[in-house]
């Protein structure tokens, strides 16, 4: 299977008064899998229905190959695409909603479904050929899809969400067989997603998408670990922004003086951005902050701890340390001594430094 | 049971007498009735009911359908409501006053028909195809109202997951829109066939009995307006209508339920 190169360029898209994508530049190399992440309207789905020719650009181009495909009609594009769900066209068996693709060129019957039968045993479905969409598990659906998707052999296959509407145990084993079939196939891969666990578990490459525009395309590890905005830092991962004083290259946060990451606010007042893991938590009965919560999720436990001048901050322990920090046991807070990034402070000054309640 | 006792009464002791009535001559057992009902004037008057029904549901299924699929693909909500609300009033505009506006309007005094100055060119209103365009106006609406649900459920994703296969537009209505709206398709047309099959003040009013008809027959017999006694050859000729309407359902029912699986 070809692989393709896959490029937006300056693509612009508005929906009445709605700016979907302003000016997006992005290229997707061939092979690789990127995941367009952001949160709900930021254009990563619009971006991807432009790539399938569902949408028009208003301005901008996309090729494919260096070959501009823009007004290339959706069913002349060498695309396969997954939706979100229920894309199986209901009255159809699985074997032919595979092999549909191959019906529409004509081919023999004999042919199509030998076929659809090879890309059925390739998703781990090999016996499900004859049952109807209605007869299959939303996670089954979803492999069918992805079948029906490689049946014509694309060079650029375009997942929009297809696992969001599965339940959390298939959408891990999922996510791991889509992966292992795209690395297997070599198959250039563009994946939307709003779940940013989903982009950085198996994505070559994430790309932060911000009011249509790209904030940041990079490896899921300095996405993490080296966001470039705080809008990437915030939104991958949790983040606590807690108030700093900058002096120099060092900003003094919590009673500790760390390096700053990139550049420094003017201002001398800042929110500097933690994450949950590099808080180190300590038991004692003098420390200054006590847990309000502690949520288990299994390796670890989120805590949230408000500390004696009211800054509420988020901290990750392992998870079989979690009954030493039950909520009201007083705790001592230090920071791992590693370059933090460094944003200017929001208007709303110490609010700011709680995070978000539903990330605990 | 409630239900149960409800048909008993509203099918069930219409049915007997019906039965009763039908295979009674001078008192004793017979099926002459039955046969005479199957003969003459009154078979081409059941053939008459079939093809202007049949045609009826066919024109108004295809024509209803597109005037739908119109309605659910306009950017304008409020043709929409308009188109809805204008078939919900017309599905069930029928009878006397129907005919009236037809006549008024497309009748040999009507409006329209003395404005065109129409009767010169031949037209007639009187006829079977004038029946049958009289019919349509509340056939076409009623098909409206069945299809625009089932248009509605039509997934977007299943027409553009064809497209991305690399189904033209023609393709997706064969593979898969079509046969997706095969059941409220084929409920639409035998509604409409029941509707024509079943409709006698609107022909009563405008053909009498230029236009042979069963209903029209039924009523003829009942009321001894040819030949007297004929009460019982009505009846007949009401089986025969159950009949006819019960293999249109042989032939529906199967397919609907075959259709009807996928949407589970």
């Amino acid at each position: 299977m070809n692989s393709a190169r896959v490029e937006f360029r300056g693509l612009r898209r508005r929906f009445g008064s709605t700016v979907a994508l302003d000016g997006l530049d992005l290229t997707v190399e061939p092979g690789e899998l990127i995941a367009l992440l952001g949160p709900s309207g930021c254009g990563k789905t619009t971006a991807l229905r432009c790539l399938a020719g569902f949408e028009q650009p208003d301005e901008g181009e996309v090729l494919v190959d260096g070959a501009d495909i823009t007004r290339v009609p959706a069913n002349r594009r060498d695309a396969g695409m997954v939706f979100q769900s229920y894309s199986l066209f209901p009255n159809l068996n699985a074997r032919d909603n595979v092999s549909f693709g191959m019906r529409v060129r004509k081919a023999p019957a004999a042919k199509r479904h030998a076929r659809a039968q090879e890309l059925l045993e390739l998703v781990g479905l090999p016996s499900v050929g004859d049952r109807y969409p209605h007869q299959l598990s939303g996670g089954q659906q979803q492999r069918v899809a992805l079948a029906r998707a490689l049946a014509l052999e694309p060079r650029v296959l375009l997942l929009d969400e297809p696992l969001s509407a599965l339940d959390a145990k298939v959408r891990v084993t999922l996510r791991e067989e889509i992966r292992r079939l795209q690395l297997s196939l070599g198959i250039t891969t563009i994946f939307v997603t709003h779940d940013q666990e989903e982009a950085l578990s198996m994505a070559d490459r994430v790309a932060v998408l911000r009011d249509g525009r790209l904030e940041q395309v990079a490896d899921p590890a300095t996405l993490y670990d080296r966001p470039a905005t705080a809008f990437v830092a915030e939104f991958v991962g949790a983040m606590n922004h807690l108030p700093g004083l900058v002096s120099g290259d060092g900003v003094t946060v919590l009673g500790q003086t760390l390096p700053v990451e990139g550049p420094s606010p003017d201002a001398a007042q800042a929110d500097v951005l933690v994450r949950p893991e590099a808080v180190l938590v300590t038991p004692d009965a003098e420390g200054d902050g006590i847990v309000m919560v502690s949520s288990f999720r299994g390796s670890t436990a989120r805590l949230r701890i408000r500390l004696g001048d009211g800054t509420e901050v988020l901290a990750d322990v392992p998870g079989h340390d979690s009954a030493r920090f039950a909520p009201g046991t007083a705790v001592r807070i230090g920071l791992v001594e590693r370059p933090v990034l460094v944003s200017a402070r929001s208007e709303t000054g110490a609010a700011a430094a709680v995070p978000e309640p539903d990330v605990v | 049971m409630p239900l149960l006792v409800f048909v008993v009464i509203v099918f069930g002791v219409p049915m007997l007498v019906l039965l009763g009535g039908t295979f009674t001559k001078e008192g004793t057992f017979s099926t002459a009735n039955l046969t005479e009902s199957l003969q003459g004037a009154y078979l081409t008057a059941l053939f008459g009911s079939v093809k202007l029904s049949a045609l009826v549901a066919v024109l108004g299924g295809v024509l209803g359908t597109f005037l739908a699929q119109a309605v659910v693909t306009s950017r304008f909500r409020a043709l929409r409501e308009a188109v809805l609300t204008a078939s919900g009033v017309l599905a069930n505009f029928g009878g006397v006053p129907l005919a009236f506006a037809w006549i008024a309007t497309l009748g040999n005094s009507g409006v329209v028909t003395t404005t065109l100055g129409l009767g010169q060119h031949g037209w007639s209103l009187y006829n079977f195809w004038g029946l049958t365009l009289v019919y349509l106006y509340f056939s076409i609406p009623l098909q409206v109202l069945t299809v625009v649900p089932a248009l509605d459920g039509l997934r977007p994703q299943w027409r553009e997951a064809a497209q991305n296969n690399g189904a033209s537009t023609w393709q997706f209505w064969r593979y898969v829109g079509i046969p997706v709206l095969t059941p409220a398709l084929l409920g639409g047309v035998v509604l409409l066939f029941g509707g024509a099959f079943s409709a006698y003040a609107t022909a009563q009013a405008m053909v009498g009995s230029t236009v042979p008809l069963v209903t029209l027959k039924i009523a003829d017999a009942l009321t001894g307006n040819v030949l007297i006694g004929h009460e019982n050859v009505a009846l007949a000729l009401s089986l025969d209508m159950i009949v006819v309407a019960g293999l249109v359902m042989a032939v529906y029912l199967p397919l609907q339920r075959r259709s009807a699986r996928w949407l589970r």
